[in-house]
């Protein structure tokens, strides 16, 4: 599942320091869960995101382990303490080893 | 309508029966529950779990659960082929001890949650989630 994977993060762009912010994240990914048959009653072997983190200049908020018991288009909320200006990344790790990644930088004002 | 004896007892056998067959599916989620506090007691307060009372569509079933002061969460689902959902570790900077997600569930079960506080100790929440269609494919 390397293609048409496109996260999506609702993040807000300025905080005031020291503010607790919430963060909205989704990921497209069919997140087949290994459970399901084709057609011919073969099993779909499993594909998930099997792990996410977020972390803010290098300060880890959240990390999420995932199993398939996840929706597919993976969807988490959360809350954040923004110490002070800096980029947020987000990362999603595949079961296949890909990593997708986004980064929003929240400034302080 | 009237009840006979035997209505009454073929009623209060199909009762027992209905409640018996739900731990059934427990043991994997004791398993699972096992493996992430180490047997150790778990209270009650301080945790809480939002879930809806009725699921139409078992594939996505939005939840939230929040437990201040904890160090990681753990979702489970007792009904589902294989119980966990998802661990949340929560970081330094964390805002609050508070996550929101949606999952799948294979029919009407409990939906469990567990936090790890950050001085060890657990605590445990629960709620139960009418499914009407299973999100787990056939």
């Amino acid at each position: 599942m390397a293609s048409g994977v496109k996260p999506r993060v609702k993040a807000p762009k300025k905080a005031a320091a020291g503010e607790i912010v919430t963060i909205k994240t989704l990921i497209s990914h069919k997140m087949e869960s290994g459970q399901r048959k084709d057609g011919d009653g073969n099993p779909i072997p499993r594909s998930i995101i099997n792990r996410f983190t977020c972390d803010f200049d290098g300060m880890n908020v959240i990390d999420v382990e995932m199993a398939p018991a996840i929706s597919t288009n993976p969807y988490f909320q959360f809350d954040a303490m923004i110490p002070g200006a800096g980029d947020m990344v987000f990362t999603w790790y595949d079961d296949d080893g890909d990593v997708y990644s986004t980064t929003k930088s929240i400034a302080i004002g | 309508m009237e009840f006979s004896r035997r209505d009454t007892l073929v009623l209060g056998l199909g009762a027992a029966v209905a409640t018996v067959l739900p731990f059934r599916a427990f043991a994997a989620a004791d398993e699972a529950i096992a493996a992430f506090t180490g047997g150790a007691e778990m209270g009650t307060a301080g945790i809480t779990l939002t879930a809806p009372e009725i699921a139409e569509n078992g594939n996505t079933v939005p939840i939230s659960v929040s437990a201040a002061g904890a160090a990681s969460i753990i979702v489970l689902a007792s009904g589902n082929p294989t119980p966990e959902v998802a661990t949340f570790n929560f970081g330094e900077l964390a805002g609050s001890q508070d996550a929101a997600t949606r999952m799948r569930l294979a029919g009407t079960q409990d939906v469990i949650a567990i936090a790890k506080m950050a001085d060890g100790s657990f605590v445990k929440a629960s709620s139960t989630v009418k499914v009407t269609i299973g999100g787990c494919g056939g």
